[in-house]
């Protein structure tokens, strides 16, 4: 088990993991609803906060999965049925509880909700958390700034986005083929972070 | 052309993925750095599509409309274990390269949306030519966006790791890094995704006007 021991190295740690190694622009993971639903600010925001939500949550479920029920057993071979079991169980029973305790964000987010199984953002950042061999705490820490930088990089990126919705370009680049070039030079925007943490 | 043989070859151009059918990026962005993961990931994932497709066919009789999306996961995620096994064991240079995108093929969109849209409905013999048609465009893609990266930003052509490796450019070459780095990614695929399109676009006018 390790993970960062100071203040310092923790601050930098949550920094790394918001800006420097972002899921999003720098380990290409959620790729397909980043493209999906970024042409509007508005579905930008509820999709980022869905997100946050659900790998925050994941993020703690499946490290209690893996340490007190797989590993225990010597069943780590199905770690990777097991954690997508556990997230889209997770995301039904968020769905359903949100819908009846807090039926104001579960109409922001609604929508949302069922494409999140298929979002290879909560899955992966899961199995970084295992694969890093992170403390409980750090595991929660880690999930959460991750989650956050992909809401952060999927709020600006919409923000780019509905900027040049108008602008005209080659017929060929329209929609996803521009979204990605795009897509490009803002994780090259986000390299430029690389000095703050290793 | 029979029936079964359409069901194979559509998989190369009319759905082709990630072109024809923008879905299962992540991999593609992150496995393409050398043309050697692109083929890798490629196969891999054609041996769960292949797998999944059959199974999810032979059983769309006994799965219960309301559970399907769950059954189906749960036959893919199997079918990924086995692979993840597999590479561990026989070509670990891959495996350690691939990391935790073998686990990840588990939700590529491209697999779940050929059992729902295609195997799911029709019989074993057809879903078996789907998968291994869409599985081999797959891995055609992956491996010319692979090659294409990884001349201009290493120089090298990789097509088995530490045995078949080519310097392409010669030593003189100064690698564009750009390419094999993160938003090289982006950008490679966004051009070659116009790229295809344009191509698209000149075929369907070439029919039009032939008939």
């Amino acid at each position: 088990m390790g993970g960062p021991e100071s203040f310092g190295a923790y601050l930098l740690f949550i920094v790394g993991a918001v800006l420097v190694n972002n899921i999003l622009l720098a380990q290409f993971l959620g790729n397909c609803p980043f493209l999906g639903v970024s042409r509007r600010m508005d579905t930008a925001t509820g999709m980022a906060m869905a997100v946050i939500f659900v790998i925050t949550m994941a993020g703690m479920i499946t490290y209690v999965v893996q340490y007190y029920l797989l590993v225990p057993l010597n069943l780590e071979y199905l770690q990777t049925i097991a954690f997508i079991l556990v997230i889209a169980a997770l995301v039904q029973l968020v769905e359903i509880v949100m819908q009846k305790s807090l039926p104001a964000l579960y109409r922001a987010l609604g929508i949302f909700l069922p494409l999140i199984t298929t979002n290879c953002a909560v899955l992966g950042v899961a199995l970084i958390n295992i694969k890093k061999d992170l403390y409980f705490f750090d595991a929660l820490v880690f999930s959460f700034a991750s989650a956050a930088g992909y809401g952060l990089a999927l709020v600006l990126f919409a923000g780019i986005r509905e900027r040049f919705a108008l602008a005209r370009m080659p017929k060929v680049f329209e929609g996803t083929a521009i979204g990605l070039v795009t897509a490009g030079f803002l994780a090259l925007a986000f390299r430029g972070f690389a000095g703050l943490a290793g | 052309m029979s029936s079964l043989a359409k069901e194979f070859t559509k998989g190369f151009w009319d759905v082709l993925p990630p072109f024809r059918l923008v879905l299962g990026l992540c991999p593609v962005l992150a496995v393409t750095a050398t043309a050697f993961g692109g083929w890798g990931m490629g196969l891999a994932t054609t041996f769960v599509l292949v797998c999944s497709n059959v199974l999810v066919s032979l059983l769309r009789k006994v799965i219960p409309a309301k559970v399907r999306i769950a059954a189906y996961i749960v036959i893919i995620a199997t079918f990924v274990t086995i692979v993840d096994m597999m590479l561990k064991a026989f070509v670990p240079d891959l495996h350690k390269m691939l990391g935790i995108f073998i686990q990840l093929i588990v939700v590529n969109c491209i697999i779940l949306g050929r059992a729902e849209a295609f195997a799911g409905k029709r019989g074993p013999v057809a879903s078996f030519a789907d998968g291994l048609g869409i599985g081999l465009g797959f891995t055609i893609s992956l491996f010319v966006l692979g090659t294409i990266r990884e001349i201009l930003g290493s120089g090298t052509w990789t097509l088995y790791k530490g045995l078949l490796s080519i310097n392409v450019m010669g030593d003189a070459y100064q690698p564009f890094k750009f390419m094999v780095a993160a938003p090289g990614a982006f950008v490679g695929l966004g051009v070659m995704l116009a790229i295809i399109t344009l191509i698209g676009i000149r075929l369907d006018r070439k029919k039009r006007r032939a008939q």
